[in-house]
């Protein structure tokens, strides 16, 4: 149906952003002699073999231990190390929630915690593995960075810009082939919200993934005379503030669109940000307090309500609210 | 430094001994029964062993570290470091007191001299402090990384994902010690998780093991501590089993766990103190 559509952004290839991450990482480590890694045997799934390769004596293998790895990542800070830890989102999170809350968090190390097969898009492992409360988990520690990158492009910028913040972050990435849409020049500046496309009824604030959705869905609404703005949230935390009240304030309402639950997400960020400062309807696109479970991305895309389609329908929702 | 004789090591110990119980008594909070325990092994490591320097920088270069992975036993460290310079002793005032910087479990938030990481959730610091070892290591910085655990510490498991690491990457610029006091908050070790044989434990992991039978002796610590040293940088993490006794110092809190987490009253501080010289002053 996209082909069909009038987008305001197009793409030619499609890659995992996992790939951005690995292509990011070398990158980083080139530029920098103080950035090291870490994996937890996941090399290959986190595309961290290419700087392992390059930089051997800046690569750790910490085996099936994360919890270990975080605060070996911790105490290399201490001198000056910038470590990027590697490992799926679900054991870059819930996992280690004390290790990162007490050695790096609190501690305010300047750790990378870099997560892949975050959220549903990760497909037929199930449930198990497809985290999507690590944003809430995350964006609640003080000192903690939270960035969830839409496409390959992005997610490369984005890891080479964390080596140069200093602060721990938690870089949120996935698995599946993605459109790439983004420019691959871009400056990635943390915090700073993307406006992608201009609108006046409704904006959509979407992260990750379903940034890709969210042009589509804004393609979809035009063709039907709804005009909306399509704002890219690859910072939940800290949270541009003063993009998503300058748009609502032109809409008046707004939809969240992202690959994690409804509590603790994006929308909730978002959320709490109009109910504070300027009240306005909001509808979520997330998963709604169930876990996922077997299937293709796109199949769990459509069951769980979180493609174009549903994007649309929370649109129209949001629209009649106003 | 000038080197430090054993009976002026033990004065210094004397001091540090006052000091942990005055803080407790102040704020009628703290765990004084493993500060008494490994007051021999603070002071020889930060008045005879650590090459190391009051005018803190977290980075550390050229300096050996030392992180405590216990972190509850804090009114032992802040007491070493106060009384080798990081910070004034009058500060232990502040001890657990809002605005301190003396967290009731050591914290870097507050910017503490002398504290690298934070602790209190246990079997976290042994990594941290391979981290650090392995980092010098990168930078070619010859100096020695050291942790303090407790025993009870032993029954977190990642202890034994880091035990595993460290033997496997060879981090061998690092000296553990587990204060083996055989008390956890609930009893002794041996009736709540019985620990059998560390030494058995840590040799299967790679570890090169030294016991320091007297660690309530200041000689046989300081001799330890010079033992472990020789026993470093031969392709093995060292770890030292510090034998102590709970509450060692003062009489009627000597050997049980009852001390573990509770202050002394009036009288009994009183009672404490009497058992120990004061040798520096009090704060």
């Amino acid at each position: 149906m996209e082909k069909t559509l009038d987008l305001k952004f197009n793409y030619t290839e499609k890659k995992d952003t996992r790939s951005g991450f690995g292509d990011g990482f070398l990158e980083a480590g080139r530029r920098n002699p103080n950035v090291v890694g870490l994996c937890a045997d996941l090399i290959g799934s986190l595309k961290m073999g290419a700087f392992q390769k390059e930089f051997p004596e800046r690569f750790f293998q910490t085996g099936i231990a994360e919890a270990n790895m975080m605060g070996i990542a911790a105490g290399m800070t201490i001198n000056g190390k910038i470590p990027f830890t590697g490992t799926f989102a679900n054991f870059s999170t819930g996992r280690v929630y004390d290790q990162i809350r007490q050695s790096i968090a609190y501690s305010g190390k300047n750790v990378k915690i870099c997560a892949s097969h975050a959220g549903l898009t990760l497909g037929e492992d199930g449930a198990t593995h497809q985290i999507l409360e690590d944003v809430g988990m995350m964006k609640m520690l003080p000192h903690m960075t939270v960035i969830n990158p839409c496409d390959y492009n992005q997610t490369k910028a984005a890891t080479i810009a964390i080596a140069d913040y200093e602060g721990p972050v938690y870089l949120r990435f996935g698995r599946p082939s993605w459109p790439i849409f983004t420019d691959p020049a871009q400056k990635f500046e943390i915090g700073k919200a993307w406006k992608m496309i201009e609108g006046t009824d409704v904006t959509i604030f979407a992260t990750g993934h379903l940034v890709w959705e969210a042009v589509v869905a804004e393609a979809m609404l035009r063709s039907e005379g709804i005009s909306a703005e399509v704002i890219n949230i690859h910072t939940i935390k800290p949270l541009d503030q003063e993009a998503i009240l300058d748009s609502v304030a032109k809409t008046g309402c707004a939809v969240t669109a992202e690959e994690h639950q409804y509590n603790g997400g994006l929308g909730d960020s978002v959320a709490q940000t109009l109910a504070r400062h300027n009240p306005a309807p909001v509808e979520y696109v997330g998963v709604n307090d169930s876990f996922g479970e077997s299937g293709t991305p796109t199949q769990l895309l459509d069951k769980y309500g979180l493609d174009a389609a549903n994007i649309v329908a929370a649109a129209k929702k949001v629209l009649a609210r106003k | 430094m000038e080197k430090k004789s054993i009976e002026q090591l033990e004065q210094i110990a004397s001091q540090v001994r006052r000091d942990c119980l005055r803080m407790v008594h102040a704020v009628q909070s703290g765990h004084p029964g493993a500060s008494l325990g490994c007051t021999e092994f603070f002071t020889a490591l930060y008045f005879d062993q650590l090459n190391h320097d009051p005018n803190f920088n977290m980075e550390g270069k050229g300096e050996d570290l030392f992180f405590l992975s216990n972190g509850h036993i804090s009114p032992v460290w802040y007491s070493v470091l106060s009384r080798s310079g990081y910070f004034s002793p009058e500060e232990m005032n502040t001890f657990r007191k809002l605005n301190s910087r003396l967290q009731g479990h050591p914290a870097t938030e507050e910017g503490l001299p002398g504290i690298r990481i934070a602790s209190g959730s246990l079997g976290q610091g042994l990594s941290v402090a391979i981290g650090a070892a392995q980092a010098k290591k990168i930078d070619g910085d010859k100096s020695t990384v050291y942790v303090l655990m407790g025993d009870g510490e032993q029954e977190e498991g990642q202890i034994w994902e880091a035990a595993m690491y460290a033997a496997h990457w060879k981090v061998d610029n690092l000296i553990a010690t587990i204060d083996l006091n055989r008390q956890q908050i609930d009893g002794a070790t041996k009736d709540i998780m019985n620990l059998i044989d560390l030494r058995a434990k840590y040799e299967s992991f790679g570890w090169e093991v030294n016991d320091i039978f007297q660690g309530n002796d200041m000689k046989s610590v300081v001799e330890g501590l010079e033992k472990a040293k020789g026993l470093s940088r031969q392709g093995k993490p060292v770890l030292n089993l510090l034998h102590t006794e709970m509450g060692f110092g003062v009489d009627f809190m000597v050997g049980t766990h009852k001390w573990h987490g509770i202050a002394p009253s009036d009288e009994q501080l009183a009672e404490a103190l009497g058992q120990l010289p004061e040798t520096l002053g009090d704060y």
